[in-house]
């Protein structure tokens, strides 16, 4: 507040220059794509890399944790695609879909085929043809005002997915859109998909990450959706598989029409640093928006969810409820905003944070927010961080079970109450499987 | 509930969105040149006749303060402020250190008996309602000076120093230079330290080991004159072991233009002290078009130093065009405890950005966050708070609790809670919630008889209650009727 910091562009931000200006000849996208590209990157240029006294970046200075960018990913080769389809062969991964993305690129070779009443083509081919509804989507202009990551990417974006489901389609099984990394060296990816789901329609997106390869890297990734009236939307997101000094930043945009049923769920728990943030915009009425997520951390990891979740039809109901385990060093940061625009009475909006903290070193920073403009609405936040019940634990020791494996019960009851919402009997266990692992593999102390 | 029957009475009895306090009397002033610079800061100093250290600490706060920027985070919106085009001091000439009362001028004194304040002890001691009637010490400060100081030698038996800080600065010497900005440093924020550079005087306590301030201490601010800034400063040491309640209330006359008022309060508890500092702000909030008003940009900080100390703020919001208050409290000794009660009240198109901030520094601290917003007509309503846990305090516990209000469709209702813990035995509880009120109370109320607006009183009343519950019983009742005084005009 004392006095305004003069700004000099960072390596990062230089090399970011460097990269937009030999890249944007070669990255896909006809006339007008190219025109949005220059925007977007001159909107980046602008601000540059999100710092402490941008509001919605406080608890994740990229400006001073993103000490380097990284080159541009290549198109991934033969050799690397191999690999790939090995690697993809053994994942468990239940029954649905696969669309593949290596390196921010959609290999159709690699990915199965849609069924009935969805299409998929690749992000690249889309910008290409340039059909103006789909380009308006994927610009979302109206969510992530002003966020430079959500520029860069626009500006970068090589390629990704564009589904489409027909009005009234059920898609019976999830639609797996699962990454990979092929690159030896450690490289930047841009990607970006969306799904425009028709009126009425069924499905369920889920977005998975392979583990092999050159994972330290960067990643900037997108994801879009747009929902018309009664469709009944289902996502899934697991991101893991990340190392340490790797980076995560990922938008998560919904815009949803009236009475559409909403559901998303996200377990974060890879290492490095980690960002999802969600745009949620409920423009239809009686919409039903539910967001979930559990982040497990560890080590100097640093996870932040950030959300921005803007009611403006009538009669909407939001729920989030995000839950954090903490351990060693980790940072786990939660900021959420629920916004009711005027006149959008009856909404009804509930946000919840919790985060257990098991180390004296572990910090962890909530911001839940409510803005309302509206005065016949029901809205609240709550948000509670400490340790493990002592109580609990000795409630359990007395009965002949280790303190270690008293804790992981707690921990293991407290992330796993989540599950419920996912909604898909297949993901809820792979979700199960990944928290006994992080138990697993962490060590009781004291 | 005789309380809440009295508020309906009165709001029965009250002529229609009237600002009470809106007066203005023509008093001949001592006023310094408009304008700030560093004659002017120089001016004020050699009219304190302040010692040498003073005069260069304010111009070192001055020289700070040029290099600045006006702080624009917070949610409130205001044209911007000429610093140039202000009164930076203004004194009744009369009131050139009255020793006793006989010497200050009746008219002044008149003033204050239409202000309510009552600084004739006699009457007080009289007690119009009996024995039940509590004794209050007052200072009270118009536009730049403190005019007169109740209680005084009385105060002096038991060792409690309340004086104007510009006495203060006299005869305690050692107590000022100690504990001056040692709580809000001169380089705090943009407002504090145009304080720091220009204030003119304000209320100075000190409580000595072991003492229990026999009466309520109390200081009520008015701003008079046109065009001037408020800028007071109050100071108050609790020492080890002692007890303090302090009130504050403040009101300015009704004017098209809109005046400034930073003020900077500092509060120091040592071991085992205690403070409770309750205010009820009632600055002029503008007209129903929301012309004019105060600018209420004030910083609040208490430091509880000591161990087992605690600093407790009960605020009561209703006047203002802006408002920009974040009472905080420092818990740096172990087993400190700080709390934050408010209720801010929102109506035509003022403006409240307000909340705490506890920082948890000691071990086994603990805070307790209660604050209440109701806005209605066009106002925007925003609490803003901050609780941190720092690694070395462990056990710190904190409960925080934020419920809005919204009266009407044009109004807007905001929580901006930062939560900051960094380990893992802090234990903190946050819950927020917004609402209307409740169609199913109103039709019961009014069913039974009840206007509208009396019923509305009534709920906002209940809803409140928490907070008033923690106000002395004299600024209780005070503040149950500004809120009905308030909310005038907000319903049907």
């Amino acid at each position: 507040m004392v006095a305004r910091i003069v700004s000099t562009r960072t390596d990062a931000e230089v090399s970011l220059a460097d990269t937009f200006g030999s890249a944007k000849a070669t990255l896909p996208g006809n006339a007008v794509v190219k025109e949005m590209r220059e925007t977007a990157f001159g909107a980046f240029a602008a601000h540059g890399l999100p710092h402490r006294r941008i509001e919605a970046w406080h608890y994740t200075d990229l400006r001073s944790m993103m000490r380097e960018a990284l080159p541009l990913a290549p198109l991934p080769d033969v050799r690397a695609l191999e690999a790939v389809r090995v690697e993809l062969a053994a994942a468990i991964l239940p029954a649905g879909p696969r669309l593949l993305i290596v390196d921010g690129t959609y290999v159709p070779t690699l990915s199965d085929a849609l069924p009935e009443g969805a299409t998929v083509r690749s992000l690249a081919d889309v910008l290409a043809e340039g059909r103006a509804d789909l380009i308006d989507k994927l610009a979302a202009a109206k969510f992530a005002v002003g966020d430079s990551i959500v520029a860069l990417n626009a500006a970068l974006m090589q390629d990704g997915v564009v589904i489409e489901v027909a009005p009234g389609a059920v898609i019976a099984e999830p639609i797996h859109i699962v990454y990979a990394t092929a690159a030896q060296t450690p490289v930047a990816r841009f990607f970006r998909s969306l799904v425009v789901v028709g009126a009425g329609a069924k499905i369920l997106v889920t977005e998975s990450s392979l583990g092999a390869g050159g994972r330290v890297g960067q990643t900037f990734g997108a994801l879009i959706f747009d929902v018309a009236d009664r469709a009944e939307v289902g996502h899934t997101c697991m991101m893991t598989k990340t190392e340490p000094g790797s980076l995560r930043l990922d938008t998560f945009i919904a815009e949803l029409g009236a009475d559409v049923t909403f559901s998303s769920f996200a377990l974060v728990h890879g290492e490095g640093l980690m960002r999802r943030q969600l745009f949620l915009r409920c423009v239809g009425d009686n919409t039903k928006a539910a967001l979930n997520g559990v982040s497990l951390l560890k080590g100097r990891d640093h996870a932040d969810t950030t959300l921005d979740v803007e009611h403006i039809g009538l009669g909407c109901e939001g729920r989030e409820t995000f839950r954090y385990i903490l351990d060693d060093s980790a940072t786990g940061v939660f900021q959420g905003r629920i916004r009711v625009a005027p006149g959008a009475q009856k909404t009804d909006g509930k946000m919840m944070s919790r985060a257990l903290l098991l180390s004296d070193d572990v910090v962890m920073n909530n911001k839940p927010e409510l803005e309302i403009f509206a005065d016949d609405v029901a809205c609240g936040h709550g948000a509670t961080c400490g340790g493990l019940n002592e109580d609990q634990l000795f409630y359990m020791q007395a009965r002949g079970i280790s303190r270690a494996e008293a804790e992981s019960l707690l921990l293991e009851a407290f992330a796993s109450e989540l599950a419920d919402n996912i909604g898909h009997e297949g993901l809820t266990a792979a979700f199960r499987a990944e928290v006994a692992d992080w138990l697993a593999a962490r060590t009781v102390k004291g | 509930m005789a309380a809440v029957q009295e508020t309906v009475d009165h709001v029965k009895s009250l002529d229609v969105t009237e600002y009470k306090y809106g007066f203005f009397s023509q008093f001949e002033m001592d006023m310094a040149p408009k304008g700030l610079n560093e004659d002017i800061v120089r001016f004020i100093s050699a009219k304190k006749k302040e010692p040498e250290w003073l005069t260069e600490w304010r111009l070192e706060a001055y020289r700070r303060w040029v290099t600045m920027e006006e702080p624009d985070w917070a949610r409130v919106h205001y044209p911007k402020i000429d610093f140039q085009d202000l009164y930076y001091y203004a004194a009744p000439k009369t009131a050139s250190g009255p020793k006793t009362l006989e010497e200050v001028d009746p008219d002044l004194l008149k003033y204050y008996a239409k202000l309510g304040i009552p600084l004739h002890e006699q009457e007080l001691l009289a007690g119009v309602e009996g024995a039940q009637q509590r004794r209050v010490a007052v200072d009270a400060v118009m536009d730049s000076v403190s005019v007169v100081t109740t209680f005084k030698a009385e105060l002096a038996k038991s060792g409690v120093i309340f004086c104007p800080i510009s006495e203060a600065v006299h005869t305690h010497p050692e107590l000022v230079k100690k504990y001056l900005g040692s709580v809000v440093p001169t380089s705090d924020n943009y407002y504090a330290t145009l304080n720091s550079a220009v204030f003119s005087d304000g209320s100075f306590v000190y409580i000595p080991p072991g003492v229990r301030c026999p009466m309520e201490l109390s200081t009520y601010f008015r701003i008079n004159e046109q065009n001037t800034g408020q800028f007071e400063r109050t100071l108050i040491i609790a020492d080890a072991g002692s007890y303090v309640s302090y009130l504050e209330g403040c009101t300015a006359p009704q004017r098209d233009e809109n005046q400034l008022h930073a003020a900077v309060v500092e509060l120091v508890t040592h071991d085992d002290a205690e403070i409770k500092y309750s205010t009820v702000q009632n600055w002029y909030p503008g007209d129903a078009e929301g012309k004019g008003g105060i600018y209420n940009f004030v910083t609040k900080r208490g430091d509880c130093r000591g161990k087992n100390s605690k600093i407790s703020w009960t605020q009561v919001e209703t006047g203002s065009a802006i408002t920009w208050k974040y009472p905080s409290c420092i818990l740096r000794g172990d087993n400190s405890r700080g709390e934050f009660y408010s209720i801010a009240i929102s109506n035509g198109y003022q403006q409240v950005d307000s909340g705490t901030k506890m920082i948890h520094l000691g071990k086994n601290t603990t805070s307790r966050i209660i604050s209440k917003g109701i806005s209605a007509g066009h106002s925007q309503n925003t609490y803003r708070g901050q609780v941190t846990a720092h690694r070395k305090a462990t056990g710190a516990r904190n409960f925080t609790n934020c419920d809005s209000l919204l009266i009407g469709q044009n109004c807007g209702a905001h929580t901006v809670p930062y939560i900051e813990a960094r380990n893992d035995s802090a234990q903190f509880e946050h819950e927020a919630t917004t609402s209307k009120i409740s169609d199913d109370q109103l039709f019961y109320c009014m069913q039974r008889g009840l206007s509208g607006e009396e019923a509305t009183a009534l709920i906002v009343n209940g809803f409140v209650r928490d907070v008033l519950q923690q106000l002395p019983m004299e600024f209780a009742v005070e503040a149950q009727k500004l809120i009905a005084i308030s909310l005038e005009g907000s319903v049907g």
